[in-house]
């Protein structure tokens, strides 16, 4: 991993207590869909890790909500101010494993992969390899934030999309505009009913009925077991957990898998449908 | 600026430099593989590994603190075998320095099985004994907050182990740190490794339940370094052995600190975790520090202060 110096290029409210940050920084990025990034906040102990909604040229979009001390000073920080970010380390983490490297470096050894000079990503994100043709995009919340980078990704290889997305009220809705501009189908579901289906994203998809070959959803717990134990088809899950080092040597972040004890942080934190425990 | 001497030995073992990044805050080492050149640091002290493998506690397992953090990792580890065979073998082809195996138990058999086989490891140079973990019931810190109970495994653990140094790892949960220390010299420890982590708790007023799922965990961070540092000299002016000095340090200034005070070497803990760059940046930082102490050699400070 690397610690990188980010400025703020814009910090919005774009929901209820929700902010979309824009960071620049002076080397090439390349962050795959559900990969973090650790951001030291001043005056605070331990990094917030917040999951890359968007991977730019030279920087990062993120999303955030203000839950606690932490976040709060992060919203009140302006465009020109500074942050350090814990990264993955230059290149190595592109495409480190066999199993989760692209379609097209599958046969590939891992020594002669690809190895970009850049800033990458923590831990490990979606695969969109894995989908066959049409992809289901299922977000709770600020979980919609990765989508969208994912949402790229399927479409540059030729893939279909839809996303589903939930929200408590009509006031936290995001991510939505940028989806459609994308160009894919976007059904909503509100708990209180004020936008698209009342409910929950499963009620969402029960109504829309999208064509897909695998889904890919992240957001609350609760939200992703009922995904998860609803539809049949393969999937991707994001989870969340607190972490200490958000790099993997700390232990923090463990979970208990269907293939033994994972880190989220550097396992993770997108796992295999299959190997998530409820 | 004259060449600066930053190695130490300690236990006649020689380390480049006394910066040690302190169990549970560094892994196995490999994980820090690609950030930096790992044979920057003296010596690797290696995760807390139990006789079988473990997955620990549930989560939330961390807690942010001012100054600090709880954790409640409860000595998740692969056990004693994958340690002696994988894990160890595998740092010491890729790291020169000293590697340090961090032994726990929950039963004084255990822990002198597991550290007989840590002795019998050709890549482990150095045995920390771990008697101090808060997170782990009927075991761990049950061993190190009584004097008799820290012999106990200390004489069991000098048994078994012929030819590598045993450091005893002490709590500072405990009245009189003096009196465990000593006792562990009395039953033949080589060393002492103090501080662990201090017991401690957060709660999320919102939920109104603590933050922590094991309810309280150990709280380490630069919070804590006053209260090692004391320690540290307490024991390093009160016994014959060797200290490794632990406990909030984060930067180079603290190295100095807890040597003057006493410690031969000096764990960095918590600081990993917020950044996995703090020891070779300690390192990094110490030639110019010594230099506008008029410090030539860091062997020459441990202690000094009376």
């Amino acid at each position: 991993m690397q610690k990188r110096i980010f400025k703020i290029e814009s910090n919005e409210l774009v929901a209820r207590d929700t902010f979309r940050i824009v960071l620049r920084t002076d080397g090439p990025v390349a962050i795959r869909s559900g990969q973090f990034v650790d951001i030291a906040v001043p005056g605070y102990y331990l990094r917030r890790p917040i999951s890359v909604s968007d991977s730019l040229p030279d920087g990062v979009v993120l999303y955030y909500k203000v839950v606690g001390e932490g976040t709060k000073i992060m919203s009140g920080m302006t465009p020109g101010e500074s942050l350090e970010l814990l990264a993955g380390a230059p290149g190595v983490q592109v495409f480190p494993g066999a199993k989760k490297a692209p379609e097209k470096y599958l046969d590939t050894p891992a020594a002669q992969r690809p190895r970009a000079n850049c800033i990458t990503g923590l831990g490990f994100g979606f695969h969109p390899e894995k989908c066959s043709s049409d992809a289901l995009l299922i977000g709770g919340g600020l979980g919609a934030a990765p989508l969208y980078l994912l949402a790229k990704e399927l479409l540059a290889a030729g893939k279909r999309a839809s996303a589903v997305l939930g929200f408590n009220k009509a006031d936290e809705i995001c991510l939505v505009d940028e989806l459609k501009a994308l160009g894919i189908p976007v059904h909503i579901a509100t708990m209180d009913g004020s936008v698209g289906t009342k409910g929950f994203v499963t009620d969402a998809i029960a109504a829309a009925k999208p064509a897909f070959d695998r889904f890919y959803t992240c957001g609350p717990l609760p939200m992703m077991k009922a995904v998860c134990k609803t539809l049949d088809s393969p999937g991707d899950v994001s989870l969340e957990e607190r972490m200490g080092c958000g790099a993997g040597f700390c232990y923090g972040c463990t979970v208990q898998t269907a293939s033994g004890p994972r880190r989220v942080c550097a396992d993770g934190p997108v796992f295999d449908k299959e190997e998530v425990l409820w | 600026m004259v060449n600066k001497d930053l190695s130490v030995s300690l236990c006649g073992l020689r380390l480049e430099n006394p910066v040690i990044p302190a169990s549970g805050t560094f892994g196995f080492g490999l994980e820090l593989a690609d950030s930096f050149d790992l044979n920057l640091l003296g010596g690797i002290s290696l995760k807390g590994t139990t006789r079988d493998a473990r997955f620990g506690n549930p989560t939330p397992r961390i807690a942010e603190c001012t100054a600090g953090m709880i954790n409640s990792v409860g000595l998740q580890n692969p056990g004693i075998e994958a340690l002696v065979s994988d894990k160890a073998p595998a740092l010491r082809k890729i790291y020169r320095g000293a590697i340090i195996a961090n032994i726990s138990g929950f039963s004084v058999e255990e822990y002198a099985y597991n550290c007989a086989q840590a002795d019998a490891c050709p890549d482990i140079d150095l045995i920390e004994v771990n008697v101090s973990c808060p997170n782990v019931h009927a075991g761990g810190m049950a061993f190190g907050t009584d004097p008799a109970s820290a012999a106990s495994v200390t004489k069991a653990v000098r048994e078994v182990v012929r030819h590598k140094p045993v450091f005893i790892k002490l709590s500072p949960n405990v009245t009189d740190i003096v009196a465990i220390a000593k006792a562990c010299e009395d039953a033949g420890a080589d060393g002492i490794t103090l501080i662990n982590t201090l017991l401690g708790m957060r709660i999320d007023i919102k939920k109104r339940q603590p933050v922590i799922a094991n309810k309280m965990g150990g709280f380490s961070g630069p919070a804590v370094f006053p209260l090692a540092l004391r320690m540290v000299y307490q024991v390093a002016h009160a016994c014959g052995i060797p200290v490794m000095g632990c406990g909030g340090v984060r930067r180079a200034e603290d190295v100095i600190e807890m040597m003057m005070a006493g410690a031969t070497a000096v764990q960095v803990g918590a600081e990993n975790l917020r950044n996995p760059m703090a020891c070779p940046e300690i390192i990094e930082a110490l030639p110019a520090l010594m230099d506008s102490l008029r410090i030539n050699n860091l062997q020459d400070i441990i202690g000094i202060v009376q």
